[in-house]
């Protein structure tokens, strides 16, 4: 079996469990933001797709626990990583320069992704570990909206991730292997596509709450 | 008439692998413009042989751009701010009069600092070692087109190939990985048909020593691919990757 490990446990390998378990968020961003755009539709519309999340019962339960085991490795490989590549540099330079290659999300990977991290355990402890019996999620989610400061949160931690995205999703590729002259090119301009749309699609949902309330 | 200029040059001096090390400043005077800049370091180090001082020591052999002895970081790029150049084939027509030029080492865990500007780049050679070798049999040659490779798959084979091992990659790289390097002696082997049988066998060992050199992980910057003198691409990193994980998961390799 340490075939395993060693394929995973090697610099390849740790990359290749960042690549599918983002390219996993990337589907789950999808899925989240499809879902969030049902507020648009009114309060009627928010809380019945709510309920008809809910019924899908079991199985919320197994892509839960699905997207926390995820989000374990992602953190934790993702942490390793950064330790590593700090101590591969023991002495840095005096003078900094890119050559061109950086883009602001690769140089900012770690930073997003802390930001990133506070920000789920926020927003699960607001939206979702949270006392449901006597009010509906639209009300949750109006009440804490009307407050400027987590408005504020929300749309700062959009940019992050936005950020985090435009360099993940293309990266994602180039890691599984899948570099190719057809479709990089592709695959680059939809990272960016990508991450405009998680940033304004998500990022607006509050402002668009806050001007509501 | 040829031009010269005036320049204040910021070198990293340590006198060995145990010395911390420090910018000294210098100046070097009547720097003709038609000159590279391991040219323009000779006549520093002239002038501080002339003084009784110690000569700044710096790695070079072709100065032709082949042979990947040579480079240093240059205001914070490796081989300096041109594209596709060595440090040997850079020219002092690129800097201007009264510019002041930050000399660096490579820096990387996996590069310790012999004296100065001169690091121990054997780290690489290490990872070429741990691919295997290659015979070449004397005698008669064999059919040219016995082993069919088509033209097209033969360039990018060459492309890889014309990598040359100075370590700007590992330099300009972020994290200090030897992705770049790795993947394109990985490629160079694994494109072509006499290089498949051991293909598997080769990823897995080279890449398992990167990892234990010390050099760090790609995070997929591409600051090597737009430093790298030979211009290699990071297609071939993408290719080391799929290479390794085939090997990794589906072959019989352990």
């Amino acid at each position: 079996m340490n075939w395993i490990t060693g394929t995973l446990g090697s610099s390849i390998g740790k990359k290749l469990m960042m690549a599918i378990t983002g390219f996993s968020f990337c589907g789950f961003l999808a899925a989240h933001l499809a879902g969030n755009l049902t507020i648009y539709g009114g309060k009627e519309a928010f809380n019945g797709y709510a309920a008809h999340l809910h019924a899908l019962g079991p199985l919320l339960t197994v892509a839960e626990l699905g997207l926390l085991t995820f989000a374990l490795v992602h953190v934790i490989t993702g942490l390793t990583l950064f330790l590593g590549n700090l101590k591969a540099r023991p002495v840095r330079y005096a003078v900094n320069k890119s050559a061109g290659g950086r883009t602001v999300g690769s140089a900012t990977m770690p930073y997003t992704g802390v930001i990133l991290l506070a920000f789920i355990i926020f927003h699960l402890m607001n939206f979702h570990f949270v006392d449901k019996t006597d009010t509906t999620i639209f009300n949750i989610v109006a009440n804490a909206f009307s407050n400027t400061g987590y408005v504020l949160v929300y749309i700062v931690a959009m940019v992050a991730a936005a950020i985090h995205v435009s360099h993940g999703f293309w990266s994602a590729f180039q890691t599984v292997g899948a570099n190719h002259p057809k479709y990089m090119p592709l695959f680059r301009t939809v990272s960016i596509a990508f991450a405009v749309v998680v940033g304004i699609g998500f990022g607006f949902l509050p402002i668009y709450i806050f001007l509501l309330a | 008439m040829t031009k010269t200029i005036n320049l204040t040059l910021k070198v990293w001096r340590q006198k060995g692998s145990k010395d911390k090390g420090r910018f000294d400043t210098y100046h070097a005077e009547n720097i003709s413009t038609d000159m590279s800049f391991l040219e323009m370091l000779d006549v520093v180090n002239d002038q501080l042989t002339i003084d009784g001082k110690e000569p700044i020591a710096f790695d070079h052999d072709c100065r032709e751009g082949i042979c990947g002895m040579c480079g240093c970081v240059v205001n914070g790029r490796a081989h300096g701010a041109e594209k596709g150049t060595t440090l040997c084939q850079l020219h002092m027509r690129h800097f201007n009069n009264g510019d002041t030029i930050a000399i660096e080492p490579f820096r990387a865990m996996a590069f310790k600092v012999i004296k100065d500007l001169a690091v121990d780049r054997s780290a690489l050679d290490k990872i070429i070692q741990a691919g295997g070798y290659v015979s070449v049999n004397t005698g008669g040659a064999q059919d040219a087109n016995a082993i069919l490779v088509p033209q097209e798959v033969a360039d990018l084979a060459m492309d890889a190939a014309q990598c040359i091992g100075c370590g700007a990659c590992v330099a300009s790289c972020p994290n200090a990985s030897a992705m770049l390097f790795t993947s394109a002696k990985v490629s160079q082997l694994a494109l072509l048909p006499q290089g498949k049988p051991e293909a598997a066998k080769r990823a897995l060992n080279m890449v398992r020593t990167m990892d234990e050199l010390g050099f760090g992980n790609c995070t997929n910057e591409t600051e090597c691919e737009a430093e790298c003198p030979k211009e290699i691409s990071i297609t071939n990193i993408a290719r080391l990757n799929r290479e390794y994980l085939k090997a990794g998961f589906f072959s019989r390799s352990m």
